[in-house]
C-alpha cells in the first residue's frame, strides 16, 4: 500500500475546497455549463441520462480496506447502494447529486481517494498490473513507478488541456494484465544488460472509432529518465495533437498520421533539447516514494496446508480454487480473483454490503489489502492458503465466489444504454443473457478461456476490439444492431478482432455467440486448444461458415 | 477585460494593434505576429515597447531573435479547453529564457490562473471581472504542486527528501 503524507493530504484537501467553489458558482448560475463542464470533468463527474455520474480512481488498482469501506459509505450515503468497478481500474456511482458531490469527495479524501482527472482531455488515472508486487517473476513492483507517475500528471500545468484524454498503463511481468498495447502510452518494465530498471515505451494504442495498437518508440528508457521522456511524449502531443476533430484527437492518430518513427523523431528532437535536470529521478526520489509502500510480513507456511487437503474432497470448493486461485510470489500464499460477474448480473457492479464484507475479510485474510483488475474483478493479493476453504464459504456468501474467472461469463461490458448517455445500443442486458446462456459451469469449464467483451458505441469503453469476442452495439434504422468480432486480445500479444459477418439484431446476439462457441468446439484440435489459439490458426472463415450457414 | 499584473489589476498600456491598422508613431504597440515579422527590424526601433502576439499554433522559435527587445508576448487561448499556449509559455521561459511579459489572452477563466502562473505567464487578460477581482485569492488556493516548472517552486518530491521521513508519515 501506498501511505499519502501530508502533502498529498494538503494537495487533496485543497482540491476539494477548489470544487467546492466552483459546484457553488455553477449553483448559482456564476458559472455556464459549458464553463462547469470542463471542471466538473477534471474531477470525474459527467452528465448521464438519468444523473450525475461521479467517477473514482483507483491508482493502480490497490486499494486498503478502509479505502474500500469508505466507496461502499459513498454508494450507500450518496447513491443508491452499489457502485461499479471500470475497465479502467475506477469505479462509478451512477445517481449522484451535484450539491452533495463536494461532500462525496471530501469523505473521501480522508482516507486518500480521489476523482482527479478521471475524465476530461488531460492525464487519466495511471493503471496497472492488479498482481502488482505478488505476481511470481516480476521484475519489480510497477507500482512505485505508477504513484511517480501519478504524482506527475496530477495537475499538470502544462497538460491538463491536452487535445483529448490521455492513458498511461504500466506492467512488470512477462505476461501483460494491464493491457498496455491498447493504451496511448504503454510502459514495460524490464532491465537493461547493465541490470538498470528501466521502460519499454509504447505509444498511439487505442480503440474507440479507429482502433491501433501502440508501437514501440524507445526500448529502453532509464527509470531516472522516465519523467522526462513522458514530458516530451506529452508536449509533443499537446502541440502538434489534432484538435479540430474529435475522432482525431487521440494521440494514436498523430502516431498514425506521422508515422511511429517521425514520431519518436520528434520525441527524441524534444528530450534531446529538454533541460533534463530538474525532471531526473535520483536514486533517493525512487526511494522515497519505494518507502512509503508498505510491504506485508509473510509467514513461513507450508504449500499445501492440511486445510486444502481437507477441502479438496469438496467439488464446489475445487471448482472455484482450480478457477479463481493463481500463484504467489511467496509459497504457502495465493492471489485470489472475487468474481464481479454472478449468473444474471450487470459485470462489475459491487453493492455497500458487498464491499463492507470484503473490506472485513480483506482484514483478516489479505493484510487488509485489495485489488481492482481491468477486468472488473477484485482480487485479495495476500492469502495464506490454509486460509483459502473458510476465505471461499465467506466469498460465496456475499456472491463474489462465483467459479468463472476468465471463463465464457467472465464478461467485460461498458454501462451501455442503461445509463450512458452516447450509446448506441444496450450492453449491460446482452452480458445478463449471456452468463446466463453459459451458467452451467462444466461446460463453461469445457470451453475454457474466454473473454467476452461488450461495447455500447463505437467509444469502446468494453474493449470489445480486443475481446476473444467482440461485440458491438450500433445504431441502424432506429434499431440496435451488433457488430461481432473474433480473435481480438488485449495482452502481450495483442491483435484487434475480426468481424465474422453482418451485423444482427438484439434477441440474436446470444445465440450467436454460442454458434460461435458451438463452432470452436468442433473445430479446436483439443481442449488444450483455448478459443484464442483457435481462431489465431483457422482465421475467421470457417466460423463465419458454421455460424452465418443457417443466417 | 481587465488586465491583471503582478496580481493586481492594472490598466492596460500597450495598444492593440489589427491587422490592417496603422501603428501609431510613438507609445507601446501589441502586434500580430505576421505583421510583426514582416518588418520586426523597423518596428523595434520605433518610440515605445513592442508586444507581439503569438498564435498558438505557431513555432516560439520564431521569436527567437528577437526576445530580447520584446517587451511583452501575448499567448492566446482560443477557448480555455485548447492548451497548447501552456506548452509555448513553458518553452518561451524555459528553454529561450525570456524574461519579459508573458500574457495570456482568449478565454482566460479563474480556474486556469494557478496553471498559468506554473507555466509561466505573469499577466492575464481575464475574461470576467468577477474573476479578475477574486485573483489574489484563487492563485492562494493550492500550495502543493508535483512538477516541477520555472517558476520555480518547490515539488512534493524535493520537499519530502528534505525532511526526516518521521515528519513526513505523521
Ligand atoms: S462504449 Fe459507448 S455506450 Fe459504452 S460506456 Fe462507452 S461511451 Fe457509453
Amino acid at each position: 500500500m501506498y501511505a499519502y503524507d501530508d502533502i498529498d493530504r494538503t494537495l487533496l484537501s485543497e482540491r476539494v475546497s477548489e470544487f467546492r467553489d466552483q459546484v457553488k458558482r455553477r449553483l448559482s448560475g456564476e458559472l455556464t455549463e459549458d464553463e462547469f463542464k470542463m471542471l466538473r470533468l477534471q474531477n470525474g463527474v459527467y452528465l448521464q441520462l438519468h444523473a450525475y455520474m461521479f467517477r473514482v480512481a483507483i491508482p493502480y488498482g490497490t486499494l486498503s480496506s478502509k479505502q474500500l469501506r469508505r466507496l461502499a459509505h459513498v454508494a450507500r450515503t450518496y447513491d443508491r447502494g452499489y457502485g461499479h468497478f471500470t475497465t479502467r481500474q475506477n469505479i462509478q456511482f451512477n445517481w449522484i447529486k451535484l450539491a452533495e458531490l463536494p461532500d462525496a469527495l471530501a469523505d473521501l479524501a480522508e482516507v486518500g481517494i480521489h476523482s482527479m482527472q478521471t475524465s476530461g482531455n488531460n492525464t487519466r488515472n495511471v493503471t496497472s498490473d492488479q498482481w502488482a508486487g505478488v505476481a511470481p517473476g516480476e521484475v519489480e513492483d510497477p507500482r512505485i513507478w505508477s504513484e511517480i507517475l501519478r504524482q506527475y500528471t496530477t495537475l499538470h500545468p502544462e497538460f491538463s488541456f491536452l487535445p483529448r484524454k490521455f492513458k498511461f498503463a504500466i506492467t512488470a511481468s512477462k505476461h501483460d494484465r494491464a493491457a498496455i498495447k491498447i493504451h496511448d502510452v504503454g510502459l514495460r518494465l524490464h532491465r537493461n544488460d547493465k541490470g538498470e530498471t528501466g521502460f519499454e515505451v509504447m505509444v498511439g494504442g487505442g480503440l474507440g472509432r479507429t482502433p491501433f495498437l501502440a508501437k514501440t518508440i524507445r526500448h529502453f528508457v532509464h527509470g531516472h529518465d522516465l519523467l522526462s521522456y513522458v514530458e516530451a511524449i506529452l508536449r509533443v502531443y499537446n502541440r502538434y495533437g489534432r484538435r479540430d476533430n474529435i475522432y482525431k484527437a487521440r494521440i494514436k492518430i498523430l502516431v498514425h498520421e506521422l508515422g511511429a518513427d517521425k514520431f519518436a523523431q520528434e520525441v527524441e528532437e524534444e528530450w534531446r533539447q529538454m533541460d533534463k535536470r530538474v525532471l531526473t529521478l535520483t536514486d533517493a526520489d525512487i526511494e522515497n516514494v519505494r518507502s512509503r509502500f508498505s510491504y506485508p510480513v509473510y509467514e513461513n507456511l507450508p504449500h499445501m496446508p492440511d486445510e486444502l487437503k481437507a477441502a479438496a474432497h469438496d467439488t464446489r470448493f475445487e471448482a472455484w480454487r482450480k478457477n479463481s486461485v493463481a500463484p504467489h510470489k511467496v509459497p504457502g500464499y495465493a492471489i485470489v480473483t472475487l468474481s464481479l460477474k454472478p449468473v444474471g448480473m450487470p459485470p462489475g457492479d459491487a453493492t455497500a454490503e458487498q464491499m463492507d464484507a470484503i473490506a472485513d475479510l480483506a482484514d483478516r485474510y489479505s493484510f487488509g489489502e485489495i485489488r481492482v483488475g481491468h477486468e472488473q474483478n477484485l482480487a485479495l493479493p495476500h492469502v495464506a492458503k490454509r486460509d483459502l476453504p473458510a476465505l471461499w464459504r465467506a466469498l460465496d456468501k456475499i456472491g463474489v465466489a462465483t467459479p468463472n474467472v476468465n471463463l465464457v461469463s467472465d464478461i467485460i461490458a461498458c454501462p451501455g444504454l442503461d445509463y450512458c448517455s452516447l450509446a448506441n445500443a444496450r450492453s449491460i442486458p446482452i452480458a445478463q443473457e449471456l452468463t446466463r446462456r453459459f451458467a452451467n459451469h462444466e461446460t463453461a469449464s469445457l470451453i475454457g478461456r474466454l473473454h467476452i467483451n461488450i461495447s455500447g458505441c463505437i467509444n469502446a469503453c468494453g474493449h470489445h476490439h480486443v475481446g476473444h469476442i467482440g461485440i458491438l452495439g450500433v445504431e441502424k434504422n432506429g434499431q440496435e444492431v451488433y457488430q461481432i468480432t473474433i480473435g481480438g486480445r488485449a495482452d502481450e500479444n495483442a491483435e484487434l478482432g475480426n468481424l465474422i459477418g453482418p451485423a444482427v439484431p438484439y434477441g440474436e446476439v446470444a445465440d450467436v455467440v454460442e454458434d460461435i462457441v458451438e463452432a470452436y468446439l468442433a473445430l479446436r484440435e483439443g481442449p488444450d486448444e483455448l478459443f484464442i489459439d483457435a481462431v489465431k490458426r483457422l482465421g475467421v472463415e470457417p466460423f463465419r461458415e458454421r455460424v452465418y450457414a443457417t443466417r | 477585460m481587465p488586465l491583471v499584473r503582478n496580481e493586481k489589476i492594472t490598466a492596460d498600456d500597450f495598444v492593440r494593434v489589427a491587422d490592417d491598422a496603422t501603428i501609431p508613431a510613438g507609445g507601446n504597440v501589441l502586434i500580430p505576429l505576421a505583421r510583426f515579422l514582416e518588418d520586426a527590424e523597423a518596428l523595434l526601433q520605433r518610440d515605445g515597447k513592442v508586444g507581439v502576439i503569438l498564435p498558438n499554433n505557431r513555432d516560439p522559435d520564431d521569436l527567437e531573435p528577437y526576445l530580447e527587445r520584446l517587451a511583452l508576448i501575448a499567448l492566446v487561448f482560443p477557448t480555455f479547453r485548447d492548451g497548447r499556449a501552456y506548452s509555448q509559455a513553458r518553452l518561451l521561459r524555459e528553454r529561450y529564457g525570456y524574461d519579459g511579459e508573458l500574457r495570456a489572452t482568449g478565454q482566460v477563466l479563474r480556474d486556469q490562473f494557478v496553471f498559468m502562473i506554473r507555466a509561466g505567464f505573469d499577466a492575464f487578460e481575464v475574461k470576467k471581472d468577477s474573476d479578475a477581482l477574486a485573483f489574489e485569492e484563487t492563485i492562494k488556493r493550492y500550495s502543493v504542486f508535483y512538477q516541477p516548472t520555472a517558476d520555480g517552486r518547490f515539488t512534493a518530491l524535493r520537499q519530502r527528501l528534505f525532511r526526516p521521513y518521521a515528519a513526513a508519515s505523521r
